[in-house]
């Protein structure tokens, strides 16, 4: 597998984009942009920056992450109980009386009545979880299949047992019918604008934050890491503790991408925190360029769209569209479509001079000596 | 901190009952290049391999009063063992300033890892001085020759302040004059630290060995001055007996 390509552009330029994209989204979208695309858009945004995260995690740190669904429901369901107890008020939220009318409400919903305790979980809840899954793996040395599919299963065991504990969680049909969202009205279209802004703004916001690890020593380290984890052992770094920071704070992203997903979306279910769900967050991220700044967000994005617009004409077709696609990328360039622009050759760096191979030297050296 | 030795007693390595390494000992001092050869399979790499922490190994390594077997990789290198592969291993993406800044970079806290790096630390600075690299700085270690990216594997050995240098085949495929450069600046470097050298290149130990230590099947057979060791009967009876000649005079090496 060709190694993603790091070295990207200088760093105003990148900083630039970010602030296009930031004018794009928080200024231009909502001026142009009808209510229902608006809200699709934001949804996309929620993709986006659990994208981010993997583009961190994946690209520069070499970790196939293929369960960031177990991040992103945690995000998602802690801020689903939290607007579902908003809307219930005093009673017990109405898919629960359905099953056990009498039944008092789960333990571990109480505390999410709390704002506050809502917003901690959906920062700390990942971290935490995260941080004890990753310090387990990464210090046994577990990597590359072995960690992919560790995750995958991760994402299956937690989507079967929210669809197991229908009095609890709501099952496969989720929780839905959110009316508040801290106290505003979530009908209102000047509310759900708000709610877009946020979900946006938290993406650009998430996009600074790998603009800076990028360039930064960790950014290099990490690379380093990927590239060559034994020789950053003998460096005198335990690799362990690099790739553990770029876990974690992928899981935070993918956490905070489904927090925002829930008032957008307005439902949440296990089909879109399962296996399926968590690879086609990754298909979003291969198909913009992993190791690039703005690939993951972007490929994400499109992906959306292309699920919301084709998937919806032509839902039978779409699926084999995006395999197509993602068969083309992998197959024809494999560090994305942010590689393209690498691949015209008016474009390219100029390369310098390698010297001629030693091998070669010491060949015609031994000619003479002999 | 110069005058802390490196001295290896009865190391053993085991490879699920195969014995690679048999109780070998020998030291190391700073202010000489101690060479480490033998036939292919003698065990050379095997007991860089153990020190470091690579494979595990009984018996005892100690540099100064510390002992090294039984340790962590990274914590062994922080101990200040630094080691080269035989396969130069740089990070090919990365510039020849980031590699050597991560290897500058393990007295750093984790907080100043978030910044951005600027300007270049005066001990890089030296190290590219040293290794003959300081025109090299932007250039993405992947592209570089053979012989710079052995260089600039010294070099990040430099930066991180390793007192002991282990290196394993540094002229494999190199060229006469790089071969050459590659000795001198051992030679330099090794004034301060210790610098303890696996080679198959015969030529290459006559002229730059101060010590060597002849492995053969995971022992000993041999210890003491390049004069020494070529005298030793057991030495010619064993490479001799291979293709390697090491008979006096005859400037034969070993390909690579």
């Amino acid at each position: 597998m060709t190694k993603p390509r790091t070295t990207g552009p200088k760093p105003w330029i990148s900083l630039s984009g970010i602030g296009v994209f930031a004018v794009l989204l928080l200024a231009v979208a909502p001026l142009v942009l009808t209510d229902h695309w608006l809200n699709n858009l934001g949804k996309y945004c929620c993709w986006a920056i659990a994208a981010v995260g993997i583009g961190l995690a994946w690209g520069r740190g070499g970790m196939l992450v293929m369960g960031q669904g177990v991040f992103f429901a945690l995000g998602a369901y802690s801020m689903a109980m939290h607007l579902t107890l908003e809307t219930a008020g005093d009673r017990i939220p109405g898919f629960m009386v359905l099953y056990d009318p009498l039944a008092p409400l789960p333990m571990f919903w109480e505390p999410f009545r709390s704002a506050g305790f809502t917003l901690l979980a959906i920062v700390l809840l990942p971290v935490v979880m995260a941080g004890i899954l990753g310090y387990a793996l990464f210090k046994r040395r577990v990597k590359g299949a072995y960690f992919a599919i560790l995750t995958q299963a991760l994402a299956v065991a937690l989507a079967t047992l929210i669809s197991s504990t229908i009095r609890e969680t709501g099952g496969d049909t989720g929780l839905s019918d959110f009316k508040y969202f801290f106290g505003f009205v979530l009908n209102d279209p000047a509310n759900k604008v708000m709610v877009f802004l946020i979900a946006a703004g938290l993406l650009i916001v998430c996009l600074l934050a790998v603009w800076q690890l990028y360039r930064s020593r960790f950014g290099e380290l990490l690379v380093a890491t990927r590239d060559a984890e034994e020789r950053v052992r003998f460096l005198g770094y335990d690799p362990a503790n690099v790739k553990l920071v770029a876990f974690v704070v992928s899981a935070l992203m993918a956490s905070i991408a489904g927090a925002m997903f829930v008032p957008i979306v307005g439902i949440i279910t296990p089909a879109e925190i399962g296996a399926a769900a968590s690879i086609l967050m990754i298909a979003g991220v291969a198909f913009g360029g992993r190791a690039s700044l703005f690939g993951p967000a972007l490929g994400a994005m499109a992906v959306g769209w292309g699920q919301s617009s084709l998937g919806s004409t032509w839902p039978e077709g779409w699926t084999y569209i995006l395999g197509l696609l993602f068969i083309v990328v992998i197959l024809f360039l494999p560090n994305g479509l942010s590689s393209l622009p690498s691949r015209f050759p008016g474009r390219t760096r100029p390369k310098p001079d390698v010297p001629p191979t030693p091998a070669i030297a010491a060949a015609e050296l031994e000619e003479v000596r002999a | 901190m110069t005058d802390a030795s490196l001295v290896v007693t009865d190391l053993r390595v085991e490879f699920s009952g195969f014995v690679a390494v048999g109780g070998v000992s020998f030291d190391a001092h700073p202010g000489e290049v101690r060479f480490l050869i033998g036939p292919n399979g003698a065990g050379k790499t095997t007991c860089i391999d153990a020190i470091t922490g690579l494979a595990k190994g009984t018996g005892s390594a100690r540099l100064g009063e510390k002992e090294l077997l039984g340790k962590q990789v990274h914590k062994i290198v922080r101990l200040g063992v630094g080691r080269t592969f035989q396969t130069a291993s740089v990070f090919d993406e990365l510039t020849v300033l980031q590699n050597l800044d991560i290897a500058a970079g393990r007295h750093r806290s984790a907080l100043s890892l978030l910044r951005t790096r600027r300007g270049v630390d005066p001990s890089i600075e030296q190290a590219l001085e040293e290794t003959g690299l300081a025109g090299e700085l932007t250039t993405p270690a992947g592209i570089l020759s053979h012989g710079q990216k052995q260089w600039l594997e010294i070099a990040m050995l430099l930066v991180q302040d390793a007192k002991v240098l282990l290196l394993d085949e540094p002229v494999a495929g190199m060229s006469q004059d790089e071969r050459t450069a590659t000795g001198e600046l051992l030679r330099r470097i090794a004034a301060k630290r210790i610098v303890l050298v696996v080679e198959h290149d015969m030529d290459f130990m006559r002229r730059y060995a101060t010590r060597v230590t002849v492995l053969h099947q995971g022992k000993v057979l041999s210890q003491g001055t390049v004069a020494d060791v070529q005298a030793d009967p057991k030495v010619q009876e064993v490479y001799l007996g291979t293709a390697d000649a090491i008979a006096v005079g005859t400037p034969n090496r070993k390909e690579d």
